[in-house]
Formats: structure tokens, sequence, C-alpha cells
């Protein structure tokens, strides 16, 4: 028997028996399908996280000073004490890591919180991302002006009332009319708007445009953080290889300030990108490795229904194996058949599940602010493993059929 | 592996004998069985049931191997082969049709008789076009794309005698062919057959009703697993249809 004919032999099974196929092969379907749903679904949010989320949240070559870290791995109450005890940042220390660096570099401060926006023909916005910073935010962030322009340095130092507006800010308070000039009553306290920032986007559905930034000594600074106080220090270098100086310039000039002795651990944090992906990466490891193997189960269900149902074909075809033998079918040819047939039908369910789960994946893209990319190679491991399961279970009831003795075979009923 | 002589007989056993063993007794199904059967020979085996003549059928057929003696199937010794190498021989030697047709239900009557040929390792385009051929030879070329139970016994028979002669065998092996057929439908199984061995074709028919036995050319009659008479013998004449 050619190779082929095995394959036609087993395909005519299958579609002579579509809806006994079809559950034979669910369980392989489901798995497969959640398998490519769940991982296009990490996937999707690793590229976002490598490509969009830390250059959104970090910026390109961009140190990020903060009395507390931004992830931590402990989460133990004696470490939760120790980063409350830590002294708070100030404006001070900003002045102190500039003058310190010594690779060039430029900083800047930056304080956040929530507030309500006021336009001053009556229209409201709530819960806009309040953000006091450096005229150097705008760079560091890259903050890209749609019109208008940006605060300036002098008007930082003097602490100026102007602000400038998040896209979203801007179109809710403004619509159609220009904002440019006009006064914006952020908490009853009067700026002048002087410039709007081009469309970021979201970021996990989170719009990144519902904000206003204002000098950081103006009165936004009340509204941000105490007297004296920012959140971050931020420090943009302007070589990617001259970070690892800046953070040992910073790390520094720190320690020195808060009279660190040497055996005493930081009391501050310095992130980077690299961070916040180091940590992603963890997680996404873990859940790389952990969905898998309940995939893995399902498929060891799938395999097993797939064997039964292919045993109970076996038994009802006792007498075609039979007809099949005399007629010259040798044992390894109704071995082949039954295993091709197996492999098909449980391969078949694999692309099935496949189809199904990325169509899943762009649901779920669609609808919700998680992202998904359908990765390739996972679709070709999921067939190869629908495959495999084919064939593993297809194994013991092929060789049932192969052994049949044509003679009794044929008697069977 | 060809015939060893273009001239041997078709079939030759040799003390031929098949035990079975049902529990702690043995069963000796066929005993020393000696039988030559010639080139375009139409032999009939006769006997009542528990004679040994299933056995010797499956013997003769490959589907069983001998207890002892031996066998050779044109020319070819054939006992002592194992089960993928009889599997060569059914395919390449045999063609079997059956009281119960033994047609894949499933399938359609081309493929049923291109079954043989798939096992051969022929061409698919070679295949159908052989296949065809058979079945316009057996009467039913317009019945190629119907199931079994799209047709009635005596076209089924026919599907199931077009089966076994696709591979050109150089024995047609028949076990109660016309069994499970009304008796015009069995006269016109009998008449292909008998025109088939016009034709030069080697028959055995496996039967225990004598006036199917009565269109072979020579009876052989089991009675206890051994040959108790071998007559030659005039034939009944087909009446002309």
């Amino acid at each position: 028997m050619r190779n082929l004919d095995g394959l036609y032999l087993a395909f005519s099974q299958i579609r002579s028996e579509k809806l006994k196929s079809f559950f034979a092969v669910i369980g392989v379907i489901i798995g497969v399908m959640f398998l490519i749903a769940v991982v296009s679904i990490i996937e999707g949010v690793n590229r976002y996280i490598e490509e969009d989320f830390s250059q959104a949240i970090f910026g390109i070559n961009t140190l990020t000073l903060q009395r507390r870290p931004e992830i931590s791995f402990e989460s133990s109450p004696d470490s939760w004490r120790e980063i409350l005890r830590r002294p708070l940042l100030r404006f001070a220390d900003a002045q102190a890591v500039r003058e310190k660096l010594t690779v060039p570099a430029t900083v800047a401060v930056s304080s956040g919180g929530q507030g309500r926006l006021l336009s001053d023909h009556g229209i409201e916005v709530e819960n806009v991302r309040l953000t006091g910073a450096s005229a150097e935010i705008f760079f560091i962030r890259n903050y890209r002006i749609a019109t208008g322009r940006a605060f300036t340095a002098p008007e930082d130092r003097t602490g100026v009332p102007v602000v400038v507006l998040g896209f979203d800010a801007a179109q809710r308070l403004f619509g159609q009319l220009d904002p440019i000039g006009r006064i914006v009553k952020v908490n009853n306290i009067p700026f002048r708007v002087v410039g709007v920032l081009e469309k970021q986007g979201s970021l996990f559905g989170m719009s990144m445009d519902n904000l206003a930034v204002a000098p950081a000594r103006s009165a936004m600074s009340r509204l941000v953080a105490p007297h004296g106080v920012v959140d971050n220090i931020l420090i943009r270098t302007e070589q990617t290889a001259d970070m690892d100086q800046a953070r040992m310039d910073i790390e520094a000039t720190m320690r020195t300030r808060h009279r660190l002795r040497p055996t005493q651990r930081n009391d501050f944090a310095i992130d980077t990108a690299d961070e916040t992906l180091a940590f992603w990466n963890r997680i996404s490891r873990v859940l790389l490795i952990a969905f898998p193997m309940l995939v893995a189960i399902a498929l060891v269900v799938g395999g097993i229904v797939i064997m039964n149902i292919m045993l109970v074909s076996v038994i009802e075809r006792t007498r075609e194996v039979g007809i099949r033998k005399a007629l010259g079918a040798r044992s390894r040819d109704i071995h082949l058949q039954v295993l091709v047939e197996s492999a098909l039908l449980s391969g078949l369910g694999a692309f099935i599940g496949v189809f199904i789960g990325s169509a899943l994946a762009q649901i779920v893209r669609s609808v919700s602010p998680l992202p998904a990319a359908i990765a390739p190679v996972w679709m070709t491991v999921a067939v190869v493993m629908g495959l495999g399961v084919g064939i593993l279970a297809g194994f013991y009831p092929a060789s049932r059929a192969a052994r049949l003795d044509p003679v009794v075979a044929m008697r069977q009923e | 592996m060809t015939p060893a002589d273009g001239h041997a007989p078709v079939i030759r056993t040799a003390n031929l004998t098949k035990d079975y063993r049902l529990g702690i007794e043995t069963v000796h199904a066929l005993r020393t069985v000696d039988l030559i059967v010639e080139r375009n020979e139409y032999v009939a085996v006769m006997g009542p049931s528990g004679s040994g003549k299933s056995t010797l059928m499956n013997l003769i057929g490959c589907l069983d191997t001998p207890t002892a003696g031996e066998y050779w199937l044109a020319g070819e010794r054939v006992s002592g082969l194992d089960d993928d190498a009889l599997a060569r021989i059914r395919n390449r030697y045999i063609g079997f049709v059956f009281q119960t047709f033994n047609l894949l239900p499933r399938a359609t009557a081309l493929h049923n008789v291109e079954l043989p040929l798939i096992y051969g390792g022929l061409g698919s385009r070679e295949r159908r076009r052989r296949a065809e051929e058979m079945m316009a030879r057996v009467g039913l070329a317009d019945r190629m794309d119907h199931r079994p139970s799209e047709l009635s016994g005596g076209q089924r028979q026919r599907v199931a005698v077009a089966r076994a002669l696709v591979n050109a065998p150089s024995l047609l092996l028949a076990d109660e062919p016309t069994g499970n057929l009304d008796s015009h439908t069995s006269a016109e199984i009998m008449a292909l057959f008998g025109e088939l061995h016009a034709q030069g074709q080697t028959i055995m028919i496996v039967t225990h009703e004598r006036d199917i036995a009565a269109h072979a050319h020579r009876v052989v009659t089991l009675r206890d697993g051994i040959i108790e008479t071998d007559v030659r013998q005039t034939v009944v004449q087909t009446a002309p249809a």
C-alpha cells in the first residue's frame, strides 16, 4: 500500500463519520483552542510591554529615581514598613543629582496626582491625571506638542501658572474650540493653557491623553505633592552606554545625601525599563510554562477520548479489517491505516482548535484592553502536538486491529 | 518470488493437516489431504458441515496456516510463510468470492473493486482504469458509484467477482457464492463463473448444494477431514439465456 492511499482511506473514513469524528476530537479542540487563545494574549501583552509599555512608562535611556521601587518582589510587612520609613525626595535632591552626574544627561522632576479640570466656559472633566514637572519632562517623556507650545524652563523656575493639556482632556474641555490662551481651573486654581499634546493612545485600556502638565514649581505642586517634595526624579542620558555610570552617580549622590553607612541598603530605588521588562518576563515565563502544562492535561484527556473512539471504531470495523486482510492488506497496512486516521483526526481537531483559539484571541483583543498577537510558532506547536496525541492514542487501537485474524474477523457480524 | 514453474499446478497439497484445540480436546479438521488442481480446472468442494471444507478453503486461500503438510500455490511453496508474505500471496494469486459478499458497506462499488489493487501498490490512475474495466466486464458499468446497500444481491455478488478478478489471480476461490441469492440470480452468477472458466480461469467453489456443484468439472467430497471422493464429471449445460 502506498502512503498516500493510507491518507486517503483515513480521510474518507473521517468524512463518512463526521459527527463521531467531531466528538472524538472535541477534547483536543478545546485544549488547543485555549492554548492558542491564552498564548496569543500572553505573547500580545509581551510584545506590548516590550514595544510600547516600557517606553511609555519609563522612556528611552531613562532612569527613574523614586522613594520606592515601581515593582517589588518583596511583599513582607517588614519590607513595606522599611519603604514607608524612607525619606521623601525633594527638589534639592534633583539639583544635587544634576550637579553630580558625570555623564551628559537631562534631569527632570515629576509628581503626579488626580484632579478635576474646569474650563472657562463651564465644562468640567473629572479624574484627570495631573502632573507637576520640570520643562525637561517633555523631552524625557517624548511628549510631542500638537498645538501651542510646551512650558519653558524659566516658567518652571518661577512657577508661572501655565498648563499643557493631554489630547483627550483638551478635546473634552474645548471640543472644536482653540484651547490656547484659555483659562482652565485645576481643582479651582486657574492656569492658562499654552499647549496641547499629541495623542498618545491607551495603555491597558487607560487613556494616556487625559492629563494636564504644569510646571513643578507652579501652584500645581500643591495638588500633587507636599511642599518641596517630588515623586520622581527622571534622568535621561544621551547615550544608552552611559546608563550604568549614571546609575552609579545617582546612587553615590543619594547615599551621601541620606548619610547611609556602607552596610546599609539603599533607601531609594532606581528603576529603568529593564526592571519592568525583567519583572514581566518572569511572569510571562511562568505563564508560558504553566499554561501549556494545563493544556497538556487537556490533551491527555483528549487523547484518551480519541483512543476510546478509535477502539470502538476498530471493533465496529472488525469485519472490514478481515475483508481488507483477505484482499491482501498486511498487518502493517491496517496498523498504518488506523494510526493515520487517528493522527489525522487529532490533527484536524488541533487545526480547528487553532482556528477557534485565534478567533477567540481576536475577540478578546477587540472587546478588552488586552492585546493579542497570534504566534505562528505556537500554531505549529499546537498542530504538531495534535498529531502526536493522535499517533499515541491510535497506537493501541491500531495494533488491536492489525492483530485480527482475517478468518475470525470476517465471521463477525 | 515468481512461480517456480509456469506449468506447475495451481494447487498442490501434500499431507495437508489442520488441528484445532478446543479446550483439552484436539479437533482434527483436516487430515493428510493430498490435492492437485491443474490450471483452468473448475473444482467444487463438497461435504456436510464439519467435514473440513471451510478449513480446506481457508488453507487454500492462505487465510490460515496448516498444522502439518505442504502447500504449493501456482508453484510457490506457501506453507511456512509468515503473515505478511501470505497477505501478498492472497493479494496476487487468489480472488475471493464470499457467501455474504463481504463488500465494504461505506465504499462505492468501484472503490471495493479497487481495494486489492491498493494493497498491491498500484497507482491510482491505473487502479481506477482496471477497476472500471472489471466492473464493465461483470456488466455493472453503470453502477460504479453505487454503494453496496444500493445494489441487489446479484449485483453485489458481481461486484465481489469483479473485485476477486481485478488482480488477475491464479485462483478464483468461491465460498458458497450463491448461498445468499435466489435461484434466478444464482443461475446468473453460475453462468458468469462458467464464462470465466471458458476464458481460462481456474475456479474452486466450496458448496454444499449439489446443483451448484453440478456446474464444476470435478467434484471433491470431504468427510471427516479426508477426501472421500474425487470425481470428474461432464458438465450440465447452463441453459442459454
